[in-house]
């Protein structure tokens, strides 16, 4: 069964929910959030740890619809292993796309940078659903802000 | 004569556009309903020529204006059965209508006259564990001003009897330290006709108001308020083919010349001094400003809409689309019914969960089927909590909805489950 060509519903987005990356908590981390999504009840925790500048790795659990799960999967996929700063302007970049209202116009420079994550780009035509696919970018964003400020306070 | 729903359709111009490059199939009039052509050319000529304020102008159009709105009244009056066209109070929906009630009361504490409606500590609030967020918080508050005790009846487990009230608890839930019993007529999130009159006549016998939340059931059953036997009663426009920014409460007429006002302004007032106000008489004392004049008259044409059809006739209709979709929905692998199992005291409004499936996508991609149904708490959050579910997906008829807009439905549920697999 598939769905439609233009459906938000992408075949890479199904994937990503049935079968989630980094899915599950971390041992070793430097920080934990938990942010939530009210208008679906999406949930997701995650913990990372940095070095060197870097994210050096990054596990998460959540609960929820599969745009939120989905779009958490492929960020992990994304930002584990890469520096912090560019990490950061990928969440920028993926920002920027869901608030388009549906009229980014798409580079090969962001299919490089952004990968799985363009995918998502027909959700950004539904304002209801925004949130849900930037859930686990803003927690990723929050748990390395936190990271710094404890290696700050140590 | 039968209902001809092809004929009720063709009433509706909405219906003949398309989602997404297919027909809609409109399932979310609980949220809020379509509008037939009647309601928008009244609106239209209200404002294109008859146009003015109401109550106060002395020229031609001022007159036809209020007479318009009045006359709006006299239609909703009937169209509940209610005994006196001053018992119906325009407000802007059925929160506004129920927020009414309770601010008057607490207001009551500093009113002279008006000390039979006071609510304090040792006094105690009843609702149900299935309310509307709109006939629930505004309960919660008034026992925060008051120090009145805030109660519930709860939702029975599921099965065949799972959904509705738990009938056993109402005598005991409902005391002599109850003052006011609010609930809903008919859940906008399980479908559940509630026993109005075994809970009516338990507040009536140990002296308590009751506020019944008729939102959901004044577009689909004959409502007569006589016959429910209640105190106050609150819809709202949108809901049944009218105007958004207009609802009704309906109240006892002694019991609205009893309290105090609610929202001060223009137009609720006998006289004003600089050293103290005196009030109009109900409905208008609870009018206060310009109210919503073009809706109010749009609802009075909503209503006359309805009454050709005949309330009967509707309720019929939708009773037999509730029968035909039940069992069909039922069958579709994953799928479990969210509220009473069977048709039997049961409006239109189906809540379902499918298994594996967030209820936002469901509704997400039979949006891309054209199907347009809800998903959430549906402002009913303690529903879904009493359930152990974070929302539902939820299909709700109306006199335009069809047995082929529900094999769509349960198509595209299937489909929905094939994609998730």
């Amino acid at each position: 069964m598939s769905v439609p060509m233009d459906s938000i519903y992408q075949q890479i987005i199904l994937d990503h929910y049935k079968n989630p990356h980094h899915h599950g908590l971390i041992e070793e981390f430097d920080a934990e959030v938990h942010h939530v999504n009210p208008t679906c009840g999406d949930e997701v925790t995650l913990r990372v740890r940095l070095a060197d500048g870097a994210i050096a790795d990054l596990g998460w659990d959540g609960d929820g619809c599969s745009i939120s799960q989905a779009s958490t999967s492929v960020m992990a996929d994304l930002v584990v292993g890469k520096p912090v700063a560019e990490a950061m302007a990928l969440q920028e970049r993926f920002l920027e796309l869901m608030q388009s209202q549906g009229n980014a116009e798409l580079t090969e420079g962001d299919e490089d940078v952004l990968e799985d994550a363009v995918a998502f780009e027909g959700v950004s035509k539904y304002p209801a659903r925004v949130k849900c696919a930037l859930l686990g970018w803003m927690a990723m964003k929050s748990a390395v802000v936190e990271s710094d400020r404890q290696e700050e306070t140590a | 004569m039968p209902f001809d729903v092809e004929a009720v359709r063709k009433d509706f111009p909405i219906l003949a556009r398309e989602v997404h490059g297919v027909p809609l199939v409109y399932l979310d009039s609980a949220n809020t309903s379509q509008k037939p052509q009647v309601v928008l050319d009244t609106l239209t000529d209200f404002y294109a020529n008859h146009n003015a304020n109401v109550a106060r102008a002395v020229h031609t159009l001022g007159s036809e204006a209020t007479n318009a709105f009045e006359a709006a009244r006299g239609k909703l009056a009937a169209f509940v059965n209610a005994p006196d066209r001053n018992e119906i109070v325009f407000t802007k929906n059925s929160s506004e209508a129920l927020n009414l009630v309770a601010y008057a009361l607490s207001n009551a504490a500093t009113t002279i006259g008006a000390e039979r409606f006071r609510i304090g500590p040792g006094d105690e609030i009843v609702v149900t564990e299935m309310e509307h967020h709109s006939n629930l918080v505004p309960w919660q508050l008034l026992c925060q001003r008051t120090g009145a005790t805030f109660r519930w009846l709860r939702i029975g487990d599921t099965g065949p009897d799972g959904g509705r009230l738990v009938e056993d608890e109402i005598d005991t839930v409902i005391t002599e330290r109850t003052r006011v019993v609010a609930f809903v007529h008919q859940s906008n999130a399980l479908g559940t006709i509630n026993p109005v009159s075994r809970l009516v006549a338990r507040a009536r016998a140990v002296g308590a108001l009751t506020v019944v939340d008729a939102s959901q059931s004044a577009p689909h059953l004959p409502l007569d308020v006589q016959a429910l036997g209640a105190d106050f009663v609150a819809f709202t426009g949108h809901k049944m083919y009218g105007p958004t920014g207009v609802g009704v409460l309906w109240g006892r007429y002694d019991l609205l010349a009893g309290l105090p006002p609610f929202l001060g302004g223009g137009e609720m007032i006998e006289t004003v001094d600089m050293t103290g106000t005196t009030f109009a008489a109900p409905p208008h004392r609870f009018e206060a400003g310009t109210p919503m004049i073009a809706q109010a008259v749009g609802l009075g044409a909503a209503v006359d809409y309805l009454s050709a059809l005949g309330m009967e006739n509707v309720a019929a209709h939708e009773h037999a689309l509730l029968e035909y979709a039940l069992p069909r929905l039922a069958e579709v692998e994953g799928l479990r019914i969210i509220g009473p199992a069977t048709a039997v005291d049961r409006g239109a409004t189906i809540s379902f969960t499918l298994a594996g499936v967030h209820p936002h996508d469901v509704a997400q991609l039979l949006d891309e089927g054209g199907i347009a149904v809800r998903a959430g708490h549906h402002c009913a959050r303690p529903v879904c909590v009493r359930y152990g579910i974070p929302a539902t997906t939820r299909a709700s008829f109306g006199v335009y909805t069809t047995t082929e807009e529900i094999d769509a439905l349960v198509a595209g549920v299937r489909r929905v489950g094939e994609v998730f697999r």
